[in-house]
């Protein structure tokens, strides 16, 4: 399987409520509601760190997942987000201006 | 040239303007919320009256911002202000509409950065606190308004304002009336408690810090998709319901409903 490559979208607001992640989309208000294991991922999503290697950081360590079961779960979820443009999702790594690095 | 001061929620804007019949209606409209022209007021629009048919008469609303600057443009008004010079003009059809949505989203813009909000909600003073009841139209705002007891203050039964005070929040009297058609009272109190507005049995649920922040958030007015006004907004909202109850108010349309918020 190909890997992927996270980053936060930009124009959100986001704050930490009693271990759930609650974002606000600027452009239009929407509110979404994070889980611990989501927001962890959501939090580690810096557009350089693969998934597997997120997963495997924040998600096999702090929540006793197993790497397998961890990364489908954590697809399904990033492709959720990605479709409501709270993430940005990547083939190759994102620059720092937030685009996408391009294939020489 | 006429110059009238509207003081809401402690922010006194400057309309000015040469026509007697904006100003008559503005009078009328703003009553209970006009200062003394001598107040130094923090914020000043001169304001035209172009004749109808001058403007896009059925265009939505639209709000936008460059380099400070607010450009604000519906079918019976046209607007701007600078954020740096706290100026502006209106240029609007003759009725007492259009100021009143440019005296709102500038009040929206100012709070965002000073640690308030305004609500799409009914507010209330009883023994000294306020208590807000959020909900979209058809919620109940007006109706619980409507059966407020004799010891009850109207503080507005459409948007409430909102806003930090030192340590506390306070909710203030507001002239944007709704259904009700009936300008709050000029006061304030601290906020004791929000009531998200449903219909059912006589009932008050407490929210989770989750459903409290929803409750808040999908009911402030806002009109900014500036990330950064955004997200203090988001801070303010946040902190509030950290320090002010939230509550799910089921109620039936009768007079007891006041007996559970004392």
């Amino acid at each position: 399987v190909s890997e992927i490559y996270l980053r936060r979208a930009p124009r959100l607001a986001a704050r930490r409520v009693e271990g759930e992640m609650i974002i606000l989309a600027a452009d239009d208000s929407r509110l979404f509601v994070l889980n611990e294991v989501a927001a962890a991922i959501w939090e580690a999503a810096d557009g350089c760190s693969p998934l597997s290697a997120i997963v495997e950081r924040v998600v096999c360590r702090d929540f006793e997942v197993d790497a397998e079961t961890g990364l489908r779960d954590a697809r399904e979820f990033v492709e959720q987000l990605a479709s409501q443009r709270v993430l940005q999702v990547s083939p190759v790594p994102f620059e720092a201006d937030g685009e996408a690095r391009r294939v020489p | 040239m006429r110059a009238l001061v509207i003081d809401i929620g402690d922010v006194p804007i400057q309309l000015s303007t040469r026509h007697a019949g904006l100003v008559s209606l503005l009078e009328q409209r703003y009553a209970k919320f006009l200062s003394p022209q001598s107040s130094s007021p923090a914020i000043r629009f001169d304001v035209s009256v172009v004749p109808a048919g001058t403007l896009p008469g059925d265009a939505d609303l639209s709000v936008t911002t460059r380099d400070g600057c607010w450009q604000m443009a519906r079918g019976d008004f046209r607007a701007e202000w600078d954020m740096r010079s706290r100026c502006g003009w209106i240029q609007q059809t003759l009725n007492p509409y259009s100021a009143d949505s440019v005296l709102r989203i500038v009040h929206t813009l100012v709070m965002s950065s000073r640690g308030g909000f305004l609500q799409h909600a009914a507010s209330a003073v009883r023994n000294g606190r306020a208590f807000l009841f959020t909900g979209r139209s058809g919620a109940g705002k007006t109706t619980i308004a409507r059966l407020a007891p004799a010891d009850v203050t109207l503080l507005t039964d459409e948007i409430s304002y909102v806003r930090k005070v030192g340590a506390e929040y306070r909710a203030f009297g507001t002239p944007f009336a709704g259904e009700l058609g009936e300008a709050g009272e000029p006061c304030s109190a601290p906020l004791a408690g929000i009531f998200q507005l449903d219909r059912g049995c006589n009932t008050v649920e407490p929210l989770s810090p989750r459903d409290a922040i929803r409750a808040v958030m999908q009911n402030v007015l806002f009109f900014s998709g500036d990330p950064a006004a955004t997200s203090d907004v988001f801070d303010t909202v946040c902190d509030c319901v950290a320090s002010v109850p939230v509550n799910r108010l089921a109620f039936v349309p009768d007079r007891r409903v006041w007996e559970m918020i004392a």
